[in-house]
């Protein structure tokens, strides 16, 4: 313990990585719970109901937090990937199978919030606005990842060729979004147009900052918990696991 | 190099000629799938004019993705593909010659084909022009794109389904684009600026994706 500069790279090993990420998915969760609480708390009771949209527009207070960690994830999950792919570390791999599933389910419930909240104010469950059709795409993105990975049965090879994926997406996102968007305005009027924010009362704008913030501490504590999971089955035959899974017994 | 890009080009060309039923049933299938859509929605003209260069184009994107697993799929099975990726010239470049070939079997006849359906679907001449013109300019990223996903999916469980699940995703830019001129076009806008992103598109993922293809072609081959 000379040595005051911690070796963050020791955590890159599975074996160091495991029992620290166990040390740290209660406080994400514990995090997580109260951000939670209070950003629904200021949501539902203290937020003022909207002018336009009454009560109906609190779903944001969970889309808008779902979209953001949609598209968020899916950088951090091509940055693992491209760490896997550069620095050939097992871990990184990991990390961006792991992340995969979450991403995907935030893209899943901005398209659900968003078709939820779509309905009362536009009157329509679904248009073929650029940033819906391109959130819609993502998530096709992450399942196309997702169905790689598990139809590849060596995990080395999953991993490789899930972050070549990965980063090809990566490179496509943004050409996917403008396409999107120019495509629109060309086609139909902006009928809806979402990038006009109303300005936002401040306690609204509290809530949703922390329902992001309880957004993080949720996705990184699931990340943290599914990546311990693959952890073990990947690294099943090492000595740590069966020490570990002996000493459980 | 350019002989190194011609003689795989050359190979393949005489490899695709060998066995041309599979070109046929390709094509066939982009014949097939465009004249379902009449009988589908029925056969008012002012309907098809304008559907026409979505269908065509969506019909262009499945043929396309049809013969994909075939690109590298054979080479894989005889063991050619590990000679390719020992060879001393750089694997990308085989990547882009095979790139082409697929592109002059694969899309050209689709190219080629478009303004006879186009007429079925009672495009004006103007029109006409122009949605042939954008599959010439767009199909060659189709070819493209689509590698990365074949290389991917090379000796994967499932790997028919799993290539759409990739590849359709990022087909979608040059889908929009394609339909887009042909679109501009009837409306009177003028096809100028969807065209050159198409060609931007097709310029980029021809350059580009014999990279990451060749990187996932040697994942493939550990």
């Amino acid at each position: 313990m000379s040595n005051r500069l911690i070796n963050w790279f020791r955590y890159a090993s599975p074996q160091s990585f495991y029992p620290l990420a166990g040390r740290m998915i209660p406080w994400f969760w514990g995090l997580a719970a109260i951000f939670g609480v209070a950003g629904l708390g200021i949501g539902f009771l203290l937020a003022p109901s909207d002018a336009q949209q009454g009560e109906g527009y609190r779903i944001i207070f969970l889309h808008v937090p779902a979209s953001w960690m949609s598209m968020f994830i899916y950088l951090v999950m091509a940055f693992w990937a491209a760490t896997g792919l550069a620095f050939n570390t097992r871990l990184s791999g990991m990390m961006a199978s792991a992340l995969a599933p979450t991403g995907a389910l935030f893209a899943f419930l901005s398209l659900w919030t968003g078709a939820l909240w779509g309905k009362p104010m536009w009157g329509t469950w679904w248009v073929w606005d650029a940033r819906l059709t391109s959130e819609l795409i993502l998530l096709f993105l992450y399942i196309g990842f997702i169905a790689l990975q598990a139809a590849i049965d060596d995990p080395r090879r999953a991993d490789r060729a899930g972050a070549i994926l990965a980063l090809v997406g990566v490179v496509n996102i943004p050409i996917i979004y403008f396409s999107v968007q120019w495509w629109n305005t060309l086609h139909q009027g902006a009928s809806v147009s979402l990038t006009k924010a109303p300005s936002m009362a401040a306690m609204m704008l509290w809530g949703m900052l922390l329902c992001a913030l309880a957004c993080w501490m949720y996705s990184i504590a699931v990340a943290l918990m599914r990546v311990r999971v693959i952890m073990l089955e990947r690294e099943r035959h090492t000595d740590w696991v069966r020490a570990l899974l002996r000493g459980k017994e | 190099m350019l002989s190194l890009i011609r003689a795989v080009i050359g190979r393949d060309l005489r490899l695709a000629m060998r066995r041309q039923a599979d070109i046929v049933a390709a094509t066939f299938f982009f014949i097939i799938v465009v004249s379902l859509f009449p009988l589908g929605v029925g056969p008012e003209p002012e309907q098809l004019r304008r559907m026409a260069p979505g269908v065509l184009w969506v019909a262009a994107l499945l043929a396309t993705m049809l013969s994909l697993p075939r690109l590298f799929a054979d080479d894989h099975r005889d063991g050619t593909l590990e000679q390719l990726a020992l060879a001393p010239q750089p694997l990308a470049l085989i990547v882009l010659g095979k790139v082409i070939a697929h592109w002059l079997f694969a899309g050209l006849p689709l190219v080629l084909l478009a303004p006879v359906l186009g007429i079925q679907f009672d495009l004006a001449e103007d029109a006409l022009a122009v949605l042939t013109l954008s599959l010439l300019i767009g199909t060659p990223a189709l070819s493209g794109i689509g590698a990365i996903g074949a290389a991917l999916t090379l000796g994967v469980r499932g790997g028919g389904v799993l290539l759409s699940l990739l590849v359709l995703p990022l087909y979608i830019p040059v889908l929009i684009f394609g339909a887009g001129a042909v679109d501009a076009t009837v409306t009177g806008l003028g096809a100028q600026a969807h065209l050159s992103l198409l060609g931007a598109l097709a310029l980029g993922g021809v350059f580009f994706a014999p990279w990451p293809t060749a990187a996932a072609l040697r994942v493939a081959l550990e």
